[in-house]
Order: C-alpha cells, then sequence, then structure tokens
C-alpha cells in the first residue's frame, strides 16, 4: 500500500520550471497550508514553548523566572513523580500483552466460518467506542465493593468479594480489566490482517499435509507480523497516556494506586497550576515514548514480516 | 480490489457455503466443532454485553433497591422515570450538556472534512517539493503526546481570552483536521485514477474545481469514515473541554457526567441512566454507519506498517 503511495511520482514530462509545474507547486502547498499553520501554531510552537516553560518555575498567577534543569531535578526527588511513572510502566506492561493476546485469539475466533459470525462481531466490537467517561461509571458500579457485580460473580462462584478499584493492590489489574472490555478495535485490525492473508499459503500447506497448529505457527502468525507490531505500538503509545477512566472512577487513589502519569501532570499543571513543572514532566513523558518506540522499530527487524515485493 | 469490498466483508462475511448445505453428507466432526465453536463465542458475547445489561437494570431500579446483594438481574417495577429525572431534575443543565456537545460536534465535523479533505488532496494529487517530507511530519504527529503540546495550548488561548468559551475545541481543527483524518483522505484519493484530473484540466477546469467538483463528490465512503470519526473523537472528548469549560452552562455531556458524579454520585441508578443517556447515540452512529467504523480501522491499521 505505501509503495503504492511513493510510486505516484509520474515521470515528467516538462522541464522543471515549466510554469504548469511551478503552478501545481504553489497551489499543492497553498492545499496543505491550513495543516502547516495548524502545525506550526498548534504543534510546533507549543512543543517549543513547552520546552522554554519545563525550564522556568512558571505558574499561572506569579512572575516567572528561568530555573534551567531545576524541574528535572525536582522530578528525581519526587516519590509521587516516581510512582505515577512506576504505576504507567505497571499497567503498560500487564496490559498490552494482554491487550494484544486476546485480541488475536478473539479475532481468530471470528475469523472462521460458523453462523452468525457477523453478529459476534458486532457484539465484540461495540464496548471499544463506549464514551470513557460513561465507561467509567459502569466499571465503578461494576465493581462497587458492596454490591457491584464483580464481587457477585465471586460469590457465585465460592470466592470471597474484593475491594477491586479499592484495594491498592488490585486497582491496576482492575484497570486492565476495563480496559480488555474495549478490545475490539484492535480485534478489527487483527481481523483485517487475518483475512488478507493469501489462500494460497494455506492451499499449499494443505497439499504439504501441515496441520492447523503448524499452519497457525508457521503462516499465520508470521504474516500477521507487521499487525502485530501496528498494534504494539498504538498499544504502548495509549496505555502511557491512560486517563480519563482513571480520573473519574478514582481520582488516583487508593494510595495513589492508579495515580498514572498523565494524571500526575495534570494534577500539577491545573489543579496546582505548576505550568512550568508539569511541562518537565510532559517532556520525560514524550521522551520515554520517543525512546519506546524508536526501541521498537529497531527491534522490529528480527521479528517482524515484510512481504518485500508483491508483483502486480 | 478493492479494499472498499474487503472491508465489508469483513464485517458481514460473503455467503461462504461452497456446496450447498444439503449435499453435505452428515459430518459427526464438522458438528461438534460448529457447537463448540458457537459455545465459545456465545460465551464470549455474554461476557462483552453483561455490562451493557447491568447498566441498563441498575438504571430502572427504584431508588435505594440497587443496593442489594446478590443483585437483582430485572427490576419489577421497571422505573423509566429514572432518566427523566436524570436529564431533567437532576439539579444540572442535562439538555445545555446535550446541546454545547452537539454544537462542538458539528463545528468540528465541518472542520475536519474542509480542512483535512484539502490536505489530503495536496498530499494526493499535488506534485510539490518537500511533499513527502511534510506528509511524514503529518505522520509523525499521530504519536506526539497530546499532554505535551496541551500546556502551552491552554496558555496560548487563555491570553486570547477564549477559556470557558467553544473556540479552543473547534478552532484547531480548521487548522489540518487531524493527522489521522488527513491520512484516511489522502489514502482514498490515491485510489481515484489520476486520468480523471488530467481529462478535467484538458476540459479548462481549476485545481479548486477539480477538488470541489471532480474528487469529493468521488468521495463521499472516506467523508462518511471521517464523519463517523469525527463524531465519536468530539462525542467521548474529555481532558480538553475537562480544561477548557469551567462554568456549568458550558459543558458537554462527558464532563456534565462529572459534575453529575459529584451532585448525585451515590444514586447509582441515576448515574447509570445518565451514562445510557451518552452511550445511546453513540450506539445509534454505529448502527447507522457501521460499515464506515470498520472501513477507518481497517485503512488506518494498514496504514500503520
Amino acid at each position: 500500500m505505501n509503495s503504492q503511495a511513493i510510486a505516484t511520482k509520474k515521470p515528467q514530462p516538462k522541464s522543471p520550471r515549466s510554469p504548469l509545474l511551478r503552478r501545481e507547486a504553489i497551489e499543492g502547498l497553498l492545499c496543505i497550508t491550513p495543516w502547516l499553520l495548524g502545525f506550526l501554531f498548534f504543534t510546533a510552537g507549543p512543543m517549543l514553548a513547552s520546552v522554554w516553560l519545563a525550564l522556568t518555575d512558571y505558574e499561572i498567577l506569579r512572575p516567572i523566572s528561568f530555573t534551567g534543569l531545576a524541574n528535572f531535578s525536582k522530578a528525581a526527588h519526587d516519590p509521587l513523580f516516581i510512582k505515577s511513572l512506576w504505576n504507567t510502566a505497571y499497567y503498560t506492561v500487564l496490559y498490552v500483552p494482554l491487550h494484544l493476546i486476546t485480541a488475536l485469539l478473539v479475532a481468530l475466533l471470528l475469523n472462521v466460518k460458523v453462523r452468525g459470525v457477523g453478529v459476534y462481531r458486532v457484539l465484540y466490537y461495540i464496548p471499544s467506542i463506549m464514551p470513557a467517561v460513561a465507561s467509567a461509571f459502569l466499571w465503578m458500579w461494576i465493581f462497587n465493593p458492596n454490591y457491584g457485580l464483580a464481587n457477585a460473580l465471586l460469590n457465585m462462584v465460592g470466592l470471597p468479594p474484593q475491594k477491586w478499584i479499592f484495594d491498592e493492590a488490585l486497582a491496576k489489574p482492575s484497570f486492565v480489566i476495563m480496559a480488555l472490555w474495549g478490545l475490539g478495535s484492535s480485534m478489527l485490525v487483527f481481523l483485517a490482517g487475518l483475512q488478507g492473508i493469501d489462500k494460497v499459503l494455506y492451499e499449499a500447506s494443505d497439499i504439504d499435509g501441515a496441520n492447523s497448529w503448524t499452519k497457525f505457527w508457521r503462516i499465520t502468525l508470521p504474516m500477521m507480523t507487521p499487525v502485530l507490531f501496528f498494534n504494539l505500538i498504538i498499544g504502548i503509545i495509549g496505555s502511557f497516556q491512560v486517563f480519563t477512566t482513571a480520573f473519574v472512577a478514582t481520582k488516583g487513589g487508593p494510595n495513589n494506586a492508579t495515580l498514572f502519569y498523565v494524571l500526575y501532570i495534570y494534577r500539577q499543571g491545573w489543579e496546582f497550576t505548576k505550568m512550568g513543572y508539569a511541562s518537565a514532566l510532559a517532556w520525560v513523558l514524550f521522551i520515554v515514548v520517543l525512546l519506546v518506540t524508536l526501541t521498537q522499530f529497531k527491534l522490529a527487524g528480527r521479528w517482524v514480516y515484510y512481504e518485500t515485493e508483491k508483483p502486480g | 480490489m478493492s479494499q472498499a469490498e474487503r472491508f465489508t466483508t469483513i464485517i458481514t462475511p460473503a455467503q461462504t457455503s461452497t456446496s450447498p448445505r444439503r449435499a453435505r453428507p452428515t459430518n459427526y466432526r464438522h458438528l461438534f466443532y460448529s457447537i463448540g465453536m458457537q459455545i465459545i463465542l456465545i460465551g464470549l458475547s455474554i461476557v462483552m454485553v453483561i455490562p451493557f445489561f447491568w447498566l441498563i437494570s441498575t438504571s430502572l431500579k427504584i431508588r435505594g433497591t440497587e443496593f442489594t446483594f446478590p443483585p437483582v438481574w430485572i427490576p419489577r417495577p421497571a422505573i423509566w422515570s429514572n432518566y427523566s429525572t436524570a436529564i431533567f431534575d437532576s439539579g444540572l443543565p442535562f439538555p445545555r450538556f446535550l446541546l454545547n456537545t452537539v454544537i462542538i460536534t458539528l463545528a468540528n465535523l465541518i472542520g475536519v472534512l474542509f480542512a483535512a479533505s484539502l490536505a489530503g488532496f495536496g498530499f494526493a494529487r499535488m506534485r510539490f517539493p518537500g511533499r513527502e517530507k511534510f506528509f511524514v511530519l503529518v505522520l509523525s504527529t499521530l504519536m506526539l503526546p497530546e499532554i505535551v503540546t496541551q500546556i502551552p495550548s491552554y496558555l496560548l488561548f487563555r491570553n486570547l481570552g477564549w477559556i470557558d468559551t467553544f473556540l479552543p475545541l473547534i478552532v484547531p481543527t480548521y487548522f489540518g483536521g487531524g493527522a489521522f483524518n488527513i491520512f484516511l483522505f489522502r489514502q482514498f484519493f490515491m485510489s481515484i485514477p489520476v486520468e480523471l484530473d488530467e481529462a478535467a484540466r484538458i476540459d479548462g477546469a481549476s485545481t479548486w474545481q477539480i477538488y470541489a467538483r471532480l474528487i469529493l463528490p468521488l468521495s463521499k465512503p472516506v467523508m462518511a469514515t471521517v464523519a463517523v470519526f469525527t463524531f465519536l473523537a468530539n462525542w467521548n472528548a474529555f481532558i480538553g473541554p475537562l480544561i477548557y469549560l469551567n462554568s456549568i452552562e458550558k459543558m458537554t455531556l462527558a464532563v456534565g457526567l462529572l459534575a453529575f458524579q459529584g451532585l448525585r454520585g451515590t444514586e447509582w441508578n441515576l448515574m447509570m441512566a445518565a451514562a445510557a443517556v451518552m452511550i445511546v447515540p453513540v450506539l445509534i452512529i454505529f448502527f447507522a454507519a457501521q460499515r464506515y467504523f470498520i472501513e477507518g480501522i481497517v485503512t488506518s491499521g494498514f496504514g500503520g506498517r
């Protein structure tokens, strides 16, 4: 698909100084001008401003002064910064692999030809488009320690009730359960990937007498690695930024067990109006996300399989 | 080969019976397999659907009866008036929240469809120096954590006096319309044969006429896809409205629900009714435009390669 993207450059029949081409270039640039202005004013400009703010002690209603790297050394000694970083890493490490595995398994289930599969696909997809606030309400009630559905289920199988999001040890796993409910969109990306695998590969392996197990490990999984990689990157970037459900359901509690990183930035920036410190924290997040993503791209060469050239 | 065909088969699989059903001999292995699959799929459906059922069930309970353990599934009688209480008598202007959300969503829809399609058109069908580099820049903004630009943007809008107005949530959209949407438009435009543009140019059409009269009318599917995602993004948006909208009359549903929680947070029947009110339009849009949801996800999913 992307090779097609690059291949649109046609052989240029006219000399590069032809007035037609110059006109096309100007009009092309005009087309992207709104985006370019938006990029300058709402992305690049704020990013530069954010670097500068990160090096100051800016608080909204007080005079500003340049403090160099003080915000960063402050963060290094800030137990809540460390805690929020830990919480976010914990959540990411638990959520992303579980999410990928379950979404892939569900996609495999839905890739078979059984009656009503279209209905199942819709049912499994819908939770992923739920408004975060509404779904936070719903899960707060499900996880209610006294009257919630989760404890009713435990009760049915004879297990003792839990405090879920109000239990320091169980709070993050509870958020993972909440997030897994919304696996639908990754599932669909997987499903699309599964349906894009060339049937010829399976037919050839049938002739060779391969069983389903071998076919999965030798064909399906290798062919799915680009999609897996995509979902991995998106999953990591997303889970580093988990905010709304925690903000609504627990406000970071109990004992800061769900104080996720962006929640802490919000608290510093908007609740305590320490915009300078919050900017520094935001840059730490940006750099962490960048490093993790770049590492993933580096590692991708070892396990992601790309069909190099497709004829046609 | 078309992507469009593939999209539709993802949600509604083609009629798969390669051989007529009656011609097939009874195959017990196949039968057991089908039954086993159905059991797993139904079990998983229950897991996915039960939270919704629990939501509706709770929203129909008499005040106080939500606090029984183990829970009652079918409330008798069903108190439908919980919905009118949540909407009209909660002490919060719920209809106002709804109106605000609709205004912001519509304003963003117009902005996205205009700005993102224009940029997508430039990237897909015009040749200009630096085009590939600019496009990489578009895609790279997708990876930027929003919070990094949020603080300076907040200060910018504060200096402009835009706090507690809808402007910070609308105006930026008109400048680019979002990287994801630009990407979707570009992908679609590239699938339209270039010969059409050339023919139109020979007939004397200008670039803007090609964009407005030729390409856009051919692009209804991608416009619908972008529209449903824009609706969803704005309907569900939380951190932006939370930061910029302070007074109750300006709030959207998402932050309005937060205020609702502050006021009636212990009345779970009303909380669930309020959440359901926010969920229902999402379900309606989904069922009305199912295909376009799938298209967007599939295109962007593949685009990540």
